[in-house]
């Protein structure tokens, strides 16, 4: 490897290319149509998880029930529970908004 | 009351597609659906890049859009080892994405209107962000359920939540897809059998009074393509968010 001249010039040049490479970390703008665009995407998810949360909890609930005979105190013991993780999505879906910088149009 | 009638779900049954062949296989008019979509979104990127100029044509910009669009998603929302996913997350989306539109059409089938099929694509997603979590953290991925700065008496209580909030990803996942597909069908063939009834029951009166119903199915034709976007999309970026999560753990 020879180390001409344009060496230097070589390794900004490279050092350039790299950066441009790089997805640039701009801070969240906020545009206008990014945040519609996330609106919408909130408002098509929250009602959703909400429901998912206590599917899935009153179904272990409702099962452990079937295995252990106790029916119907688990599932109804995971109904708050599962209220508690519905919430708690709801919780987690709303955070990501100041957390990453996620759009960057 | 003889005559049309709502038979609003008859257009999600399976019936056996490509003649014969399709009927011993098994093959259904879902897979065919499948099928077009997949070999629609390979021959616009072999048509669109094939030209492989340095001003693109409009062919070129559709595609390279849909990729840097899907890449910025990745690389927004996963970090800098969002590039690894890109091919997954890009495959998940336009798959979606095609199948969303083409079952906006006449005569084409919505397989992401099957709940078995939108279960199918987030299981996988499911499964494989959780194996990405342990892959790349071990069994300390585990502490991703053990939520960071509340006092201890409390985890036994917090611990299957978090458990369990884990848990209805998938479900929310399949869940959301399938519904907005399924309803906005639903809706279109209520409207436009409500228009046969009309016509059927009022004749010339009812078939004026069946314009208010035949505008409000344009109008949904127009919500439909914003809902089958935007459900491409939600379904994309939760699959980042998960591999977010599964990456980096908080």
């Amino acid at each position: 490897m020879s180390e001409g001249p344009e060496k230097p010039a070589f390794e900004a040049r490279l050092q350039a290319a790299e950066d441009a490479a790089r997805p640039a970390r701009r801070e969240p703008g906020r545009s206008e149509a990014g945040s519609a665009r996330r609106a919408i995407e909130l408002a098509m998810r929250l009602g959703v998880e909400m429901v998912a949360a206590m599917v899935i909890a009153v179904g272990i609930g409702w099962g452990l029930d079937k295995l252990l005979h106790t029916t119907p105190w688990l599932m109804i013991l995971m109904v708050p529970v599962g209220l508690a993780a519905g919430l708690r999505n709801l919780m987690r879906a709303g955070a990501t908004d100041d957390r990453a910088p996620r759009e960057r149009r | 009351m003889a005559g049309p009638s709502i038979d609003a779900l008859g257009q999600f049954t399976l019936t056996p597609g490509l003649g014969p062949v399709g009927r011993a296989l098994g093959f259904t008019n879902s897979n065919e659906a499948m099928l077009a979509s997949a070999l629609i979104i390979i021959g616009l990127f072999a048509a669109g890049l094939s030209a492989r100029a340095l001003v693109p044509g409009r062919l070129q910009s559709l595609v390279e859009m849909l990729y840097e669009f899907v890449h910025n998603m990745c690389v927004d929302t996963i970090g800098e080892e969002g590039r690894r996913f890109f091919p997954l997350v890009f495959t998940i989306f336009s798959f979606i994405l095609l199948g969303n539109l083409l079952g906006l059409f006449p005569y084409f089938f919505a397989f992401t209107s099957h709940i078995a099929v939108t279960l199918a694509l987030a299981l996988f997603v499911f499964l494989f962000s959780t194996g990405v979590g342990f892959y790349t953290h071990g069994l300390g991925f585990l502490r991703f359920f053990v939520p960071a700065g509340v006092p201890g008496w409390l985890l036994p209580l917090l611990i299957p939540i978090e458990i369990i909030s884990y848990l209805s990803r998938p479900v929310s996942l399949s869940v959301r897809l399938f519904a907005n597909m399924t309803a906005g069908h639903v809706m279109w063939e209520v409207f436009a059998g409500f228009m046969l009834m009309l016509t059927a029951g009022l004749g010339v009166l009812g078939a004026i009074a069946a314009i208010i119903p035949l505008g409000l199915n344009v109008a949904l034709a127009a919500l439909e393509l914003l809902v089958a976007g935007l459900q491409a999309y939600v379904f994309a970026i939760l699959t980042c968010l998960y591999l977010h999560d599964a990456v980096h753990m908080h």
